[in-house]
This record gives C-alpha cells, structure tokens and sequence, in this order.
C-alpha cells in the first residue's frame, strides 16, 4: 500500500546536464546574440520570398542591372523617354503628352488606322500597365492612351538578368540552409551511428570499418562529385548524397574516439553486467555522452557544408537556374564586381552573417557543454 | 608538548576564509580558519570530503582555482605571503614551502626520466649544473630509500609502482631543504603496506631534516600513528584543535566523536552450515596476452590463477589484497565478463564460456557493485532510468507504471526518497550515488551480489553507513556476497569467510575469525600490521 502512495507522490524534476549546459549558453552574449542573428535570417529566408512583389524568376527586361535603392523604378527622367520609345515602336506619332501622379496619357495619331492591340507593346514593358486605347477618332487615324507607370522597388539592385536581387537573397538562403542543414543532419546521423558502432565493437570490426572510412577519405571530393553529376545528372538531393557521403568520415572518426573512452566507463560496464544488449548499450549510455562534441562538430560542419555547396555551384556542378544559392548569386556577383557591387555585396552579407553566427554559436556550445575547459 | 611550543611557528595562517563564485552563487569553501605549525612538528587536518582541508593550503599556497577569492593572513618568516604575485610567491612556494599530492600517477610526467624531472628545477631555479643536480638527485633518491637508485633515476614514471613515484614525489619536494611541507593525502592512491613505508618514510625523513610537516587527510589511522597535534575540519571550519592524544581519548566535539566513531564494528552472523551452494568456482584462471612488438615475445600476465572457492546462500566471502594482486579480475571472471579458464558453476548451471546472449538470463541473478560511485553512473540518463534499465533487459512485460514503482521500492529500500527518481546522478554526493548503484542491482531481486571495492571512494562515516546498508539488505534478501576490498576493517565486519590474494593466487583463506585473528601468512600478517593501525585504536 504504502508502496504505491510512494510511487504517485510527484517526483521532483532534477537538472540534466543538458539543463546546466542551456543556462550557460544562454549567459554567453556572442553566441546569444548569434542564434538571434541567425534566427533571422533563417525568417526572412523562410517568409521574405512570399512577402516579396517580385517571383525570384521574374525577369525584368527594363531593369537589367538596375543599382540598389530604396527609391521606385522607373526614376522620373526615364518615364517620358521610354514611354515615347515604345510608341514609336507601335509606330504612332505623339501630338501631346502628359504624365501626373503616375498616370500618363498621351494623344497619338498614326498615318493608318490604330491597332487597338498596340497597348500590347505597353504590356510587355515592366515600366506601364493598364494601357488603354480612349476616344478614338472617327477614322480611327488619332486616338487618347492612358497607362499607369508601373513603380517597383529593388532594394538590393536586380541581376544581369534584370531580376530581384532581394527575393533571390531570400530564395538562396533557403536553398544554402537546407542544405548547410540536411546534409549535416545526413552526415551526422551517419557518422555518430557509423563511428560508435565501430569503437564500441572493437577489435576487428574496427579495423574494417575504419579502413573504409580511410579509403574513403583518400577519394578526391570534387572526382567524387564530378562522378556523381555524370551518372546522376545534374540534382539537388544530389547535393546531399555528394557532402553527406564525405562530410560523415569526420564524425565517425570523432565519435568513434570518443567511444573507445567511453566504453571503458564503470557505467558501459555496469551496463554489460546488467546484461543490456549491444544496441541498448549504445543507443543508452555511448550515443549520448558522445553528443556534446558532435554537437559542436555540428554547428562548425553546417558552415563548412554551406561554403562546399557554394564552391561547387561557383564550379558549375551545383544548384541549377533559375534556382540560386548564396554561392551560385555569389560567383556571379564576382563575375558582375566591376559595374554592380550590389550583385556581390548582399548575398556576401547575408553568408558570412550566418557563418559567424554559427561558428559563435558553436564556440558558444563548447564552452557551455564542456566547462571545465573554459 | 612543551618543546614544540617552545620551537618557533614557521608557518602561521590566520582568520583565512576562501569563496568560490560559482553560476549560482558565492560558496564559502573556508569560514576563517586559524592553523599554525612550529618547526620540526607534524600537524594533521582532519576532515571530511568537502570540509575545505584541501582548499585551506591550496588558497595558502596561492594554487586557487581562477574563481576563488581569499582573505585573512598567512604568515611565513614574519611575512604576509597571502595573495602575494606570483613571482615573490614563488620565491617560497616550491622552495621553502612544498606539496606533495594525492595522485602519485598523473604528476610526474611521462616523457622525462625520473632524474631529468628532479634535476630540472635545480638547474633552473637553483643555477646548478646539470653534472650536480644530477648528483643531488641521486642523494635525493637515496634519502626517501628508493631500491636501486642509480638504476632508477635514469628509469620513466611508467616503470616505477605508485609508492615509487610517491617517493619520487617526495624527493622533488625536498629538494630544496623545505621547511615546511605540505602533504595533501599522500598516502590515499597506495596499497596499505606501500601506505604504512610512505608514513614511516615522511616521520624517519622529518625527524632527520627538522621539517615542519602539514598533513591532511581523512583517514585518522594515519593521524594517530604520525601527527603531534590535530586540526579537525568541518564545513570550513575548525571545529576542535589539540593534541593527538586528547582528541583520540578524549574528544570534545560531537563531530570528532563521529569520526573516531566511523569505523565499522561487529562481524556477521555465520549461516547455517547446510544452506544451500550457490556458487562454485574451480580452478579458475585468467590470463592476459602482453602483446609483443616486432622484436619482442609476447607474454602472458597470470591475472588469477588457478583459484578455487565455494559460496553459500547467505554468505559472505570477502576477498583481500593490494592492487594489482588480480582480486578484481577474480570478480568479474565469475561473472563471465571476462574470458577465464575453469568452471564456475552457479546453482548448477556452468557459467563458464557462455556468450553474451547465453549469460543473459543468468545476468540478472548474479549483479555487479563498482568502486567508484561516479564513474558507474550514466551521466546523461535520470535515476529512475538508471535503475530501470535492469527491468527493461529482464523484465520486458512490466508497463512503464509497474518499472517505476519498482524503481521507488528499490530506491526506498537502499534509503533514499523515491522522489528523487527524475534526478540526474551527479545532483547526489559520492554516498547517495553509491546507493543508487546498489538501487540498481537491488530492483532485480539478485541472488549474487559481487561487490568491487564499494566503499573505498566514501568517507568513513559514509562507508559504515553503506556497510550497515549491505548487511540490511542481505538479511532482508538473504543475498550472497562475494567482498573484494583492501580495506580489512570494511571485510573484517562483513564477510564470513576471507581469501587474501596476491599476484594472482590465494596466500590464505578461511573463516574472517580465523584470519584476523590468527593470521597463518607473513603476507597476511603484513597487511594486518599495515592497516591495523585503526583497529588498535579502536580496541585501545
């Protein structure tokens, strides 16, 4: 009876070690205020595309190469000139022309009689909408037209391509952290799983498993890669195979370390006296006493992934257009450095932001998971 | 008496307080503790784990973690040497005043012969040449009676055995005709004979230098055989100051009562001589292969050899010997954890060379006690999990409701509150931890109970509060123990029959009356007169 009372009363709740290792974490400003930078960006990656007027692919022919500014496009002294250009496209001549509050009208007449469908040649400007073809004359030879200047914003510039350099930020940043993150994740599941079964068999298992880590390793990364486009194709998830597939050695070979030394614990030992079968042993008491260094590991191999991801689009064998990456909108802006510095400035702003974020935060982690070597 | 007093204090620490700001708040380590010593005397301080003994003469020495602070005064030569910079500190500190510590092991390092460590800061420090240092370190060698010196100051500290090194130690604190040495635990690492040569070595060596020796400890054994006056700690404080003589007849404080207390008494019930045989070892041996290099034979270690001894329900059998004598290694080949030769039969069923799937259901019968509380709990898994973890391997069936009662009868059972269960082990002190180890063998109802040294990382209070525990518990279940300590007092008042093993084979077995009593071996008879010490106290 009393038995059950017992087990009923609340038990109290007691700190873990990970508890201990959040508060400390939290007292560290840097890496603090890193998780709050990194935190929005990952926001503004995430939402910034939906919010955003311009699709990431929408090509602006008007706007090639437009600078980066907080002012509308198109400025007042291109309005008149480039509204005049395409009605002499549409071969109409202009006997007034007037333009108040973004509105501009504009009395034509032509030689022939007027296509109502030349306000087609104001449709496929980016600069005019809603063109309208108003009291025509009786022999159709003049006629009043009306179009609303079409005001866009870019606010980092537009590319080469004349598209919004904002939204492909935005869009990139998603596609470099599902990669920075997914392929980390992929790498690391497999490394601590890989590493720890290796250092807790032992003996000749061991020596297998780590002989094929190290022939592995001694592949070339970029053939590794090459080789995989050319079987593959061209592939995001491709991506994650290629730097999963090399990134996992590190961790296996760091957990496996950190295995031997765990293994030879009192408490693997209670453990194997107690009759706790292999799997119990490492999913219980050697997988997550390994986990402090692979979290650290973690938060230094997302940057690292981001920067591979990069350097492979830069080389042509990753992410594909119109799709774009912080690498991808950086080598072009390399490319672009001459005439539009804004092509390179920000998505060059937003990788290196989050890279220092994470290798704070990682400094951060150790610091908080490992005290004593403070 | 009267002629330590009229010899002059070499070292005197006053009022000193040390605070250690922690994340959670200043601890007060040391609440203003007054402590001197007069040349050519050996003071003790007594105390407890945590009693702050240690971090008295650390904060003295200015050897403080980074985030202690000090106060008060310590007077050497008429001056203040407390929170002096380090450069005039060091100008006393390792000269005049030196420390020798606990861990014989880690401090010398393993890359350097013996003579080039002790040489180094003669020649550094001292401006010898490295011809005389050599030469000082040999006479230095010579003088704490390390065998061979000549062959030994060219040797690396792996080749030397921990009293070796603690000799070694001691030399290289002498180095410079200290006046006081410091010695924090010097003898706690080392087996009981090396403990009694290491005591006798410091008193033959005080005696013969006129130094002033500070000794802390937590074992009183050593204090009465060594110390002129006592110094009893508690919580940071001094709680009673004397003579050695009138603390051990006549102790004043509660607290010095409890630890002269703390020894455990009585011995145990025999057990009916027909009960029934539950284990059976028969020439059981373990042998472990030394591996050679390229231009080496590979050689065999007899770890056990050849051992044989039976158990029967209820019984107590405690196992004796020094380190390395293979008495841990003759626990865990019983439990089949490690490969042996020879039978051992439990309850009629062979234990010998099952594999790990065959042991299983045997496992849960026969558990295993490890030494150090702190190392043979998971530290990232709850108590509750810890304790559970048996149930889960043997009892699948139970709902995750019938584990957890289980686990609170356990935990009630070795006197902790239940309550506790979503604790994390390292919340708990080196005792409560000790108890959730033996929660966790407990929870599964074992028959055999090996117990690997369970109290040898515990104060003393603490170990006779798990001895009383282990003896509850064992009549309560009729358990049957199989005792490995070096520690005679803790086997003496727990086993019913004793086996004192050295380098692998038995010396002498037989009933615990009979061994303490009479001991038939000269090893035997060392031991006994090694650790002893206490039991004489006791009894005088």
């Amino acid at each position: 009876m009393t038995m059950t009372t017992q087990a009923v009363s609340a038990p109290v709740k007691g700190r873990s070690l990970w508890d201990d290792a959040k508060d400390r974490l939290l007292a560290n400003k840097a890496a603090v205020g890193s998780m709050i930078v990194l935190g929005l960006i990952a926001i503004i990656s995430i939402v910034g595309p939906m919010l955003s007027p311009h699709p990431f692919d929408k090509v602006y022919r008007d706007y090639v190469k437009v600078p980066a500014s907080l002012e509308a496009y198109p400025r007042a002294d291109q309005v008149q000139p480039a509204f005049e250009a395409l009605l002499k496209r549409a071969r109409l001549s202009i006997d007034s022309l007037t333009e108040t509050d973004g509105k501009i009208t504009a009395t034509v007449s032509s030689s022939r009689e007027i296509d109502p469908r030349i306000t087609r040649y104001f449709d496929r400007s980016d600069m005019f909408v809603n063109p309208s073809l108003e009291s025509m004359s009786e022999d159709k030879k003049s006629a009043v037209l009306n179009a609303d200047v079409n005001y866009l914003r870019f606010y980092f510039g537009t590319d080469a391509n004349g598209r919004d350099m904002m939204t492909r930020t935005f869009i990139a940043g998603r596609v470099s952290l599902t990669i920075g993150l997914l392929a980390t994740v992929v790498a690391i599941s497999i490394g601590v799983v890989y590493g720890a079964t290796s250092g807790y068999l032992g003996g000749r298992a061991d020596q297998m498993m780590m002989r094929v880590v190290d022939i592995l390793y001694s592949l070339p990364f970029i053939f590794f890669v090459i080789m995989l486009v050319v079987f593959f194709g061209r592939n995001f998830v491709l991506m994650f195979i290629a730097v999963g597939a090399v990134e996992w050695l590190d961790m296996a070979r760091i957990v496996r370390g950190q295995t031997l030394t765990i293994k030879r614990q009192e408490y693997v030992q209670a453990a194997e006296a107690m009759g706790v079968p292999d799997r119990g042993i490492l999913k219980r008491h050697i997988i997550p006493n390994t986990l402090g260094p692979v979290v650290v590991y973690m938060t230094l191999l997302v940057p690292k992934v981001i920067l591979l991801e990069s350097f492979l689009s830069f080389l042509g064998l990753g992410v594909q257009e119109p799709m774009t990456s912080w690498g991808v909108l950086i080598s072009e802006g390399a490319r672009n450095m001459q005439g539009a510095w804004w092509m390179l400035v920000f998505p060059s702003i937003f990788l290196t932001s989050t890279l220092f974020a994470l290798n704070f935060i990682g400094d951060g982690l150790r610091d908080a998971l490992d005290p004593k070597d403070r | 008496m009267t002629d330590t007093q009229a010899k002059k204090t070499v070292l005197d620490i006053q009022n000193l307080t040390v605070d250690f700001s922690t994340p959670t708040g200043t601890v007060n380590a040391v609440r203003g503790v007054n402590i001197n010593v007069a040349a050519g005397e050996t003071v003790a301080i007594v105390g407890e784990s945590g009693s702050g003994k240690s971090q008295t003469m650390m904060a003295a020495m200015g050897l403080l973690a980074s985030n202690g602070k000090t106060g008060g005064k310590v007077i050497y030569e008429d001056r203040d040497i407390l929170g002096l910079p380090v450069r005039q500190l060091n100008r006393v500190r390792g000269k005049k005043i030196t420390m020798i510590f606990q861990e014989p092991m880690t401090s010398l390092d393993p890359l350097y012969t013996i003579g080039r460590q002790l040489a180094e800061p003669m020649v550094v420090h001292g401006g010898l040449s490295w011809k005389a240092a050599k030469a000082r370190a040999l006479e230095l060698l010579k003088l704490v009676n390390i065998p061979d010196p000549e062959r030994k100051i060219r040797s690396f500290p792996y080749e030397m055995s921990g009293g070796q090194r603690q000799r070694v130690m001691i030399a290289m604190a002498l180095a410079n005709d200290p006046d006081v040495l410091i010695a924090d635990e010097p003898t706690t690492a080392l087996d009981v004979t090396t403990q009694a040569q290491i005591l006798d070595l410091l008193a033959d060596l005080q005696k013969r230098l006129g130094m002033a020796v500070i000794f802390i400890t937590h074992d009183l054994g050593i204090v009465r055989r060594i110390a002129d006056r006592v110094y009893v700690m508690k919580s940071g404080e001094v709680v009673e100051t004397g003579e050695a003589k009138q603390i051990f007849d006549a102790p004043a404080h509660p607290y010095t009562r409890m630890l002269l207390d703390a020894e455990p008494t009585g011995t145990k019930a025999p057990v009916a001589a027909d009960a029934q045989l539950l284990l059976e070892a028969q020439k059981v041996g373990v042998e472990f292969v030394l591996e050679g290099g390229l231009f080496q034979q590979s050689m065999v270690l007899k770890a056990v050899d050849d051992l044989s001894f039976s158990l029967r329900k209820g019984q107590t059998l405690g196992i004796v010997g020094e380190s390395g004598s293979g008495k841990s290694t003759l626990g865990r080949a019983v439990l089949n954890l490690l490969p042996s030769t020879g039978r051992v039969v439990y309850n009629g069923e062979l234990v010998t060379g099952r594999n790990r799937s065959q042991m299983r259901p045997l496992r849960r019968n026969m558990q295993l006690v490890f030494q150090d509380p702190f190392g043979s709990l998971s530290p990232r898994l709850t108590v509750g999990q810890i304790i559970a973890e048996g149930l889960v391997v043997h009892e699948p069936q139970l709902s995750a409701r019938e584990r957890e009662e289980r686990t609170s009868q356990a935990l009630e059972e070795v006197g902790l509150d239940p309550a506790v269960r979503n604790r994390y082990p390292h919340e708990f002190s080196g005792g409560q931890r000790q108890r959730i180890a033996i929660a966790r063998t407990m929870v599964l109802k074992p028959e055999l109970v090996v117990l690997d040294e369970p109290t040898s990382a515990l104060d003393r209070t603490i170990q006779k509060q798990i001895v009383d525990l282990l003896r509850k518990l064992q009549l309560d279940h009729n358990l049957t123990y199989l005792f490995i300590s070096h520690d005679l007092a803790v086997v003496r008042a727990i086993a019913d029959t004793v086996m004192v093993m050295q380098r692998g084979k038995v010396v002498e077995a037989g009933s615990t009356r009979d061994i303490f009593e009479a001991p038939q071996s000269e090893y035997t008879r060392e031991l006994m007169a090694a650790a002893m010490l206490t039991q004489q106290m006791a009894s005088a």
